[in-house]
């Protein structure tokens, strides 16, 4: 319960920052303020502030105030408001590549396990190759080219900058992981006795899948999303750390860890906040995943690879 | 028997590597949405850089020539060349840095094996107590963690603000000692990769480890080992634990593999060392595909042939897993 309370919080005040996040910080979080100063308990104090040894700036640290709460970035951005603003587009990409994986695997694994025969051996070799293929490496080659490039596919066309990208490609590295263990379950119900009985009374196969196959894959997608929804930010935080996911000015999570990593030593809540911002999702995540599979199906024996 | 097995396995290798490989090349060649060669070539490349990856991948020619040209300069000539660094040599340079990647993958598996198998028996002895339930959060905020942050929170407490006190005064600054060359320095540089590499896997086993021995303890085999009069000891180490260790072995092939074949960059870029993940690192960071391609396949050769290694050495300790027929 509590794990879900924090959660709908996190994605409350990240989902609304445009509502908010900007006014309060009293900065636009997309655009770098370099010459800007903020008043302080009655005085003028610079954002970007000379070092004491006169060799470059450092900008300024927590205010615990509502301007630059958690201080600036070496843009002289308010780190907190682009918190808000890069928990949103973390939590996008993972609930758009979650909602991608899962019924992308719910389709691969219910044709194969329900059609058999040759459609099923080529899928599952399929799976098979792709389980074998890592994760990271997948993803990792699919965001180095068309992070490059873009994609164009005969009308569609997608920008290089697209959060569709990020999108995509997490949602497809991770089908096979939960397409694999669908294909066994429908393997299973589809030789078991109440479909047969279905069969045996000329119930058309559509109907079959649609009525008795459907509603027992529904419960095995309900437990692995939060699941995936944990996997999933924290690949998006790689990714974009690894700068193929998020391409500014947009932010993430991710993004924000890669622009304190050079302050890290100066102004280390750059860095550290965002984690934690992560930390606290996927704890929750988990939390929530490992209640509902509880409540699913005492028994599940689901592993998730990292 | 067991060698016609043995052989099949190999066989599956074979073709699980084949097509990885053109997975990877279609990938890299086919992408539809820009000229491949203004994709290898990286940003801004000059038309005599374009025509030369045109002229070095055969990019004029049919697709399985291609193919077939790009596994060649990839394992057999191995004169792929960076076209982002001109002249650099790409698999030689990948080959240099594998030994940094085991250092840091092997101290971490040992740190991580004997943590987490600590930590997983310990809370399926003390199930459902408070001891239970405190190891098995922290194995869950382990596994939330991103392992990146994590490293660069280990590089602030010990590279700066707590560097200076009798705690952390002895870790060396960032960066990789060989350890042919100096074995005390090779440690000390180490050990906090090591460590912040093997939360999130300590994590990962123990839940499981424990997850697998609460299970193994409702089973008819450990009910017998009661009747016979073991102590709760003995039962846990003697004989739950070890046929859930079956499963942790196998694990620990799989996410061993992964790791030496890349998916340690994460922590090799915090921590400045200079592996097989650094070097993917700073390709990823010019978008110099050639060399994301060749770091790739690599990685998934000695992924898929530990993976098969690994097959092969269950197949003749197991007679379990061998397929009957």
């Amino acid at each position: 319960m509590a794990a879900a309370a924090l959660l709908a919080a996190i994605v409350l005040a990240c989902l609304l920052a445009p509502l908010y996040a900007a006014d309060i910080a009293g900065t636009d979080p997309f655009a770098s303020n370099l010459d800007g100063t903020i008043t302080l308990a009655g005085q003028p104090v610079e954002i970007m502030q000379s070092a004491a040894t006169g060799f470059g700036v450092t900008p300024i640290g927590p205010t615990w105030h509502a301007q630059y709460f958690l201080g600036a970035d070496d843009q002289g951005r308010d780190v907190a408001a682009r918190l808000l603003y890069g928990g949103r587009t973390s939590l996008l990409i993972a609930a758009g590549a979650t909602l991608i994986c899962l019924s992308g695997a719910a389709l691969v694994g219910v044709i194969a396990g329900f059609a058999g025969g040759i459609v099923d051996t080529i899928l599952a070799r399929a799976l098979d190759i792709l389980w074998a293929f890592p994760v990271y490496l997948l993803a990792i080659s699919l965001s180095a080219v068309l992070i490059s490039h873009g994609l164009q596919l005969g009308p569609v066309s997608i920008n290089a900058d697209s959060l569709l990208i990020p999108i995509a490609i997490i949602g497809i590295v991770y089908i096979p992981y939960v397409a694999r263990p669908i294909r066994g379950q429908v393997i299973g119900l589809a030789q078991s006795d109440f479909v047969l009985a279905a069969r045996c009374l000329g119930i058309p196969r559509p109907r079959i899948l649609l009525r008795d196959i459907l509603p027992n894959i529904a419960t095995t997608l309900i437990v692995f999303a939060p699941l995936m929804l944990a996997l999933n930010m924290l690949t998006e935080a790689a990714l974009s750390f690894l700068t193929i996911g998020v391409q500014p000015p947009a932010a993430s999570w991710g993004t924000i860890i890669l622009d304190g990593e050079g302050l890290l030593y100066t102004r280390p809540m750059v860095a550290i906040a965002p984690g934690i911002a992560i930390a606290l999702t996927v704890v929750a995540l988990n939390f929530l995943g490992d209640g509902i599979r509880e409540a699913f199906d005492p028994r599940a024996k689901l592993r998730i690879n990292k | 028997m067991i060698a016609l097995v043995l052989l099949r396995r190999l066989g599956e290798m074979v073709f699980v590597l084949f097509s990885i490989s053109v997975l990877v090349f279609l990938i890299f060649f086919a992408t539809p949405g820009a000229d491949p060669a203004a994709r290898l070539a990286g940003r801004g490349a000059s038309p005599a850089t374009l025509a030369a990856v045109r002229h070095a991948f055969g990019l004029d020619r049919p697709l399985p020539v291609q193919y077939a040209l790009m596994m060649r300069h990839l394992f057999i000539t191995q004169d792929l060349t960076s076209f982002v660094n001109p002249g650099q040599r790409v698999v030689p340079a990948l080959l240099q840095a594998v030994p940094v990647t085991l250092s840091l993958v092997l101290g971490a598996a040992v740190i991580w094996l004997v943590l987490a198998v600590l930590v997983g028996v310990t809370a399926a002895a003390c199930r459902d107590t408070i001891v239970d339930r405190a190891l098995m959060f922290l194995s869950l905020l382990g596994v939330s963690i991103p392992v990146f942050w994590l490293g660069e929170v280990a590089n602030l407490i010990t590279q700066a603000r707590f560097h200076d006190t009798w705690a952390f005064s002895w870790v060396p600054a960032l960066g990789y000692v060989p350890l042919t060359q100096d074995p005390l320095g090779w440690f000390k540089s180490l050990v906090i990769p090591w460590l912040v590499l093997a939360v999130t896997y300590v994590g990962l086993y123990a839940r499981i480890l424990r997850a697998n021995l609460v299970d193994a303890m409702t089973e008819d085999y450990i009910r017998t080992a009661r009747a016979k009069g073991l102590s709760e000891r003995q039962i846990i180490l003697r004989h739950a634990l070890r046929m859930s260790l079956i499963t942790i072995v196998s694990m620990f092939g799989l996410d061993f593999g992964a790791l030496v074949g890349g998916g340690a960059l994460l922590i090799e870029v915090v921590s400045s060392l200079p592996g097989v993940g650094m070097l993917t690192y700073q390709a990823l960071q010019n978008l110099d595909l050639p060399f994301i391609m060749a770091a790739v396949l690599y990685g998934a050769v000695f992924i898929v042939a530990a993976n098969t290694a690994v097959d092969m050495l269950y197949t003749l300790l197991d007679p379990r897993t061998r397929p009957t027929r």
